[in-house]
């Protein structure tokens, strides 16, 4: 079964095409890493398929329906953490109130359903705990329970583990690869880290700006050229950035 | 003599309605502060106060006027900040000089300042009428249950609203309620405190209750106490000492600030030795 479906999506912003003419899938039970150098669109990719941006072109259906039409319930089974952000160290919460804001029925929350996510993240212990008091680890963790309370079929994460030890990047992997496996949830994954890729994705979709390369991750890791020929376009778009940062 | 004064029905309507507008304003100005909006209660006072005019100019109740224009100017700005991307603290700057210019212009045009505008300048939480208390006491009942209602969603959109609009909710539908809930707030306070000082009730209670670091559902609780202590004790001492009470309320707030401020600093300071003696030995 598909859970997405991207058809010749196309995106420009002030005159300039940040992405063009992507498609793509992604079937039930896959890890999809979404690699790509920076600048390449992944954000706005995932901004597209979340019904944050809607004047673009192309088609994007999530569990057979369009995103465009803001149907609640697709909504409800797609569960997002953004690209690393702080929390805010003095915003009045704890843990398990940040938790119970994946719950959006109205009415009362489900301890239970709580307790689970946090004891699949391994932060029960610390349910009473201010979030603005964890480390960035454990607040990215918070972030996760709170995307995987209301059961999600689909979790979409933008390049989660920026600016975390490397300890508690492999912790973060494995919590992925359980998610997926025990929960059945898909997973689609922005990231830089190529190794980490290779060690938990399924599928891969290499874009910089269009489409590069998508398919089985072996058949990307395990041929030379399409390696070489990724390391090149993303030195081009580095030096394409750096140029434009500093003319700018 | 406290029991004495309680036998009074202008106390005991003062009282029941300074702890109902309490309630409320420290629930909605949680969530002003936290969306750092807060002189938003501010500007949608100074609003009210042109609304006000308008109806004392044209003998329509002032409370409905003053409530449709302070609606009417939020819900602009909240457009305007959208459409226009002008800064919030700029379109707050523009709903409070208007409405407060409006006010002054039909008060001109009508003969100058009357004892009715004063009352909703300065407060006359002890001229509270028993019609005044029962109307106060349902916009208070309508606020609470409504917030308790989309406590969470609210929640939600304060803590992320990217987040929060992912996640499916009705955004712009909630933060119009929101809007429109911290206007009415806003009009049941300036019986008790005036259009002045209203903006004290929705923001120094949470800003106290913040410095004690806790959850969301404590840190509103800890705000509600201290905005019914400052709103009960102000009025007792102001009765007591011939004093105006909407300053008295708002100084007593202040005071609580100060003081959890100060047993914060000491506490903190206490923990640093600590931490020291105990490194050292």
């Amino acid at each position: 079964m598909q859970i997405a479906e991207i058809d010749r999506l196309s995106y420009a912003y002030s005159g300039n095409l940040v992405l063009d003419n992507i498609s793509f899938t992604i079937d039930e039970g896959d890890i999809l890493g979404i690699i790509g150098p920076n600048g390449a669109g992944k954000t706005t990719l995932f901004s597209c398929m979340l019904g944050l941006l809607d004047d673009y072109t192309g088609t994007i259906k999530i569990l057979g329906d369009d995103i465009k039409k803001k149907n609640g319930k697709v909504f409800k089974s797609i569960g997002y953490i953004p690209q690393k952000k702080t929390i805010e160290q003095n915003f009045p919460a704890t843990v398990e109130e940040i938790v119970s804001l994946g719950i959006t029925t109205i009415g009362k929350t489900s301890k239970e359903k709580i307790a689970l996510a946090l004891e699949t993240v391994g932060l029960l212990a610390q349910k009473d705990s201010r979030v603005g008091e964890l480390s960035g680890g454990q607040q990215q963790r918070v972030l996760i329970a709170k995307a995987m309370v209301n059961n999600p079929k689909l979790l979409i994460l933008d390049e989660p583990v920026t600016g975390i030890d490397l300890e508690m990047q492999n912790r973060f992997y494995s919590l992925l690869k359980k998610l997926n496996q025990e929960n059945k949830i898909t997973i689609i994954w922005a990231s830089h880290d190529l190794d980490a890729v290779n060690r938990f994705a399924t599928s891969v979709a290499c874009i910089n700006r269009s489409m590069f390369f998508h398919g089985k991750a072996y058949e990307f890791f395990e041929n030379p050229d399409l390696l070489k020929a990724y390391s090149e376009s993303s030195m081009q778009a580095h030096m394409h950035l750096h140029n434009h940062t500093h003319r700018g | 003599m406290i029991l004495e004064v309680l036998e009074f029905g202008f106390m005991q309507r003062a009282l029941i309605a300074g702890v109902s507008v309490a309630i409320t304003s420290s629930v909605i100005g949680l969530f002003l502060v936290l969306r750092r909006n807060s002189l938003f209660g501010d500007a949608l006072s100074h609003a009210a106060f042109g609304g006000i005019a308008i109806g004392l100019a044209t003998n329509i109740y002032p409370l409905w006027t003053g409530l449709t224009l302070s609606i009417l100017g939020a819900l602009g700005i909240t457009k305007l900040r959208q459409y226009a991307k002008i800064p919030a603290d700029a379109t707050v700057a523009i709903l409070l000089s208007s409405g407060l210019a409006l006010g002054i212009l039909l008060i001109s045009l009508s003969g100058g300042f009357t004892l009715d505008l004063f009352s909703f300048l300065f407060g006359s939480i002890m001229l509270v009428s028993v019609e005044d208390t029962l109307a106060i006491l349902a916009m208070t009942g309508i606020i609470l249950s409504i917030i308790i209602l989309l406590y969470r969603q609210l929640m939600y959109i304060t803590f992320d609203e990217e987040q929060a609009r992912v996640s499916g909710l009705p955004i712009s539908k909630l933060n119009y309620l929101f809007i429109i809930l911290a206007s009415v707030a806003v009009i049941v306070s300036m019986r008790l405190v005036g259009i002045l000082l209203v903006s004290s009730l929705l923001v120094i209670p949470n800003v106290t209750a913040l410095l004690f670091n806790k959850g969301f559902r404590k840190t509103a609780l800890i705000s509600i106490s201290i905005s019914i202590f400052s709103v009960v004790t102000g009025i007792s001492i102001s009765y007591a000492a011939n004093l105006a009470p909407a300053g008295t309320i708002v100084l007593v707030s202040t005071a609580a600030f100060l003081t959890v401020l100060a047993a914060r600093y000491y506490s903190k300071k206490k923990q640093v030795v600590k931490k020291l003696e105990e490194a050292r030995s």
